[in-house]
């Protein structure tokens, strides 16, 4: 008995609470693609260098509130920055709208053209970040680190295994539901959500009654902001910030927002923890695991392991060309062709 | 006439800048330049028949050029005997097994009807077989990869002429356009951009993760060349002849002379590819794929089959690249896959393609040349701007050492901000498709 609630507190440990963090920040990213993509109509190539810019911002205003002696106390002081990281990322990304994006819209361009116009922005970006804060890890999390630490757990409960609760996951899931839910709140309450609900819909439907597009179009962009800063903080809180990693969770994100239905929110966030816990199953080594659960005294030769952690990048994408094969809407039906 | 002329000009110009550079600087920098503007003409030149001919955003420009590397080490590089040996019949074993799972998967998927049933049956069979290769193989790569680690820990090649290299990397990046080609293409066109992204991110980690494939990051240094040695020069008798009738010294004129076979070397397949292309593009089949391109939906009722066209074009784009991928890592002399960066590969390219001229091949090859050339010039240009900015500074000012430390990544921020000019001022490039 003992054996099975160790093996089932291992996965917990190690699978289970950092893949709901994960796919916490995948949703809130995937969450902002597939929002531009509703709106705007395509696949937004800088939204991974959104997230590390306004996450840069958040850093900045956390180590000037650092030197002041400001904080929070148990909580990391870059939560008391995270308004004005999103506001300065809010101020940029409504900047590129007007002087890249809307030049497109006016002339009716194929989205591919956007798709370019947004790697051209990613590169602006991209650059902007590390010319500012350097290529580098930057670590920024401060105050508590553990909930549950390892060791206490094990004291607590007597088994051998520990589990242990960072704050900076526990901050994710509980900052994830309030902006999830703040988030359809405004899209199905609010005369601002539903006409951009209306507008993702049926564009030319919504025009004839009257939405204005540009504010639409402001209000679409703000929220990807908004959405992307909070995402890169967080993960930056859990894991570390380095531009080139945010670059690369382009896939993940993207994969997420197909796997949910490109256009879908709730796809987004189903598809957010469909690639987090494939990615982190896929890549976990299952030799304890099996230790405790296998015969006495039995423990299997390899790690067990189904993929190399290198490799993780490979499951997002092996679940991209599978839902593409087999099912292009998406798990909830999102726009394909 | 006048589209002639506009070519030489920009070409005129170009040339220029190099003699400058050869003149100034050093010719063995000009040289280098010139060789890598190739190298890069030839990669715009694909990614424009994707892009130019079909209107396909290819995003994996860099998987391809790797594969085309990968290439080069397989052809080429004498094979590690012992690790063959140690190897032994497991990695035939391997091969086997994988061969066999993608037959049965596929016939498996071709012949049943459409049912959930089959997609759990090819499901299984993808896993069983996964799992059986990961349980025969892995015990093989390590067998290979603990051979003389230091030295070699890899299979090696086939020890074959690297020339050879440039049409097998084009084959391999080909067929691994097709398949990403055959499961993207007639979706959206977002999805074979976002497709390409993942796999050539995937490329370049299997090159640097499976160490006996590739060296992994221990990387494979001193590949063949298809040109003589500077050394074996040095020591010949009719190239000091040739040296001292130049009045040149023999040393510096030994690698200015292997440069010069590279880029006569480079400068024939570009030749070759440009005449195909040309010639593509003006053929019935070039009509064809500009008439998709600009309406598919027209082209579709005509009976034209856009789908098959775009892959038949996407793969054929990919195996330029993937060639030009095989001659720089043969250029190089080593094949270092942490080099493989997206900015360098991928985005450069894009910004060769869109500022030279989509849909014109000279146009590409101009682009492909212009970029290079500023690329590499940029940084000492940066540099230099940012000195001058902060001449005013304090000498020891925090902000003054932290400008210059970041002028490289003004290169990332200038190439944006080009791509994006162009892009809404220039959208047809320098030299207008005609």
């Amino acid at each position: 008995m003992t054996d099975i609630l160790n093996a089932f507190i291992l996965l917990s440990n190690f699978v289970l609470i950092p893949a709901i963090a994960y796919g916490s920040q995948l949703a809130l990213g995937a969450l902002g693609i597939t929002l531009i993509y509703g709106i705007l109509r395509f696949s937004n190539f800088a939204h991974g260098d959104t997230m590390a810019f306004g996450t840069m911002f958040v850093i900045l205003f956390t180590w000037w509130f650092q030197s002041m002696g400001i904080n929070l106390g148990p909580l990391p002081t870059a939560l008391l920055a995270l308004p004005f990281g999103i506001a300065c990322c809010i101020g940029f990304v409504l900047i590129t709208d007007r002087t890249v994006y809307k030049f497109y819209r006016k002339q009716k361009a194929a989205p591919v053209i956007y798709v370019i116009a947004s790697v051209g922005v990613m590169f602006v970006m991209n650059g902007l970040v590390r010319f500012v804060i350097g290529p580098n890890d930057q670590r920024f999390a401060d105050g508590e680190r553990f909930i549950i630490k390892a060791r206490e757990f094990k004291q607590m409960t007597g088994l051998s295994e520990g589990m242990s609760i960072k704050v900076s996951q526990g901050l994710t899931l509980v900052t994830a539901v309030l902006v999830v839910i703040a988030l359809f709140w405004f899209l199905n309450k609010t005369r601002t959500g539903k006409s951009m609900r209306a507008y993702s819909d049926n564009e030319d439907l919504a025009l004839l009654s009257g939405i204005d597009p540009d504010k639409v179009v402001r209000v679409t962009w703000i929220l990807a902001a908004v959405l992307a800063t909070i995402a890169g903080t967080l993960y930056g809180l859990d894991k570390s910030f380095k531009p080139f990693t945010y670059f690369q969770l382009l896939l993940p994100m993207f994969a997420a927002a197909i796997v949910g239905g490109l256009g879908s929110p709730v796809g987004a966030i189903a598809g957010g923890f469909v690639i987090a816990f494939s990615e982190i199953m896929i890549t976990y080594p299952y030799k304890k695991f099996i230790a405790y659960i296998g015969p006495d005294g039995w423990t299997p030769n390899g790690l067990m392991q189904l993929l190399a952690t290198d490799y993780k990048f490979a499951v997002s994408f092996i679940i991209l060309l599978v839902v593409l094969l087999f099912k292009p809407t998406g798990l909830f039906a999102g726009k394909s062709v | 006439m006048i589209k002639q002329n506009k070519n030489i000009r920009y070409f005129g110009i170009m040339a220029l800048l190099l003699i400058i550079v050869g003149v100034f600087q050093s010719w063995n920098v000009s040289l280098s330049i010139l060789n890598l503007c190739l190298i890069s003409a030839i990669m715009a030149l694909g990614v424009n028949m994707q892009w130019g001919y079909a209107g396909l955003f290819n995003v994996g420009i860099m998987g391809f050029a790797a594969l085309g590397g990968l290439a080069a080490v397989l052809i080429a590089q004498p094979a590690v005997q012992p690790a063959w040996q140690a190897a032994g019949t497991g990695l035939w074993l391997g091969l086997g097994i994988f061969i066999a799972t993608v037959i049965v998967a596929t016939v498996l998927y071709r012949k049943l009807p459409k049912s959930l049933f089959r997609m759990a049956l090819v499901t299984f069979v993808s896993i069983l077989g996964y799992i059986l290769l990961r349980i025969y193989f892995d015990p093989v790569t390590h067998a290979i990869e603990k051979v003389e680690p230091a030295k070699t820990g890899y299979l090696g090649g086939l020890g074959l002429p690297v020339l050879l290299a440039w049409p097998v990397g084009g084959a391999l990046a080909g067929a691994v356009a097709w398949v990403i080609g055959k499961i993207t293409l007639g979706l959206r066109s977002d999805y074979l951009a976002i497709a390409t992204l993942g796999i050539s991110e995937i490329i370049v980690a299997v090159l640097k993760h499976e160490d006996w494939m590739s060296r992994g990051v221990k990387n494979v240094v001193g590949l063949p060349r298809p040109v003589p040695y500077e050394t074996n020069l040095q020591a010949s008798e009719w190239f000091q002849t040739l040296a001292a009738s130049l009045g040149a010294d023999v040393v510096g004129f030994s690698s200015i002379f292997v440069k010069l076979c590279y880029a006569g070397l480079f400068a024939v397949v570009l030749i070759l590819f440009l005449y195909l292309s040309e010639k593509a593009l003006k053929s019935p089949w070039g009509r064809m794929m500009r008439a998709i391109r600009d309406n598919e939906v027209s082209a579709n009722a005509m009976g034209k089959n856009v789908t098959a066209r775009h892959l038949q074009v996407f793969v054929l784009g990919s195996v330029v690249i993937g060639v030009a991928g095989a001659m720089l890592t043969t250029l190089d002399g080593q094949l270092t896959p942490s080099s493989y960066q997206p900015l360098r590969f991928t985005f450069l390219i894009w910004v060769m393609v869109i500022v030279g001229g989509s849909g014109n091949n000279m146009g590409a090859v101009l682009g492909g040349f212009i970029i290079w050339f500023f690329w590499i010039e940029a940084e000492p240009m940066g540099l230099w701007l940012m000195n001058l900015i902060t001449s005013g500074m304090d000498t020891d000012s925090d902000l003054r050492a932290h400008l210059i430390d970041s002028a490289a990544h003004m290169r990332l921020i200038t190439m944006g901000m080009i791509l994006l000019l162009a892009l809404r001022f220039r959208p047809r490039g320098l030299l207008p498709e005609r």
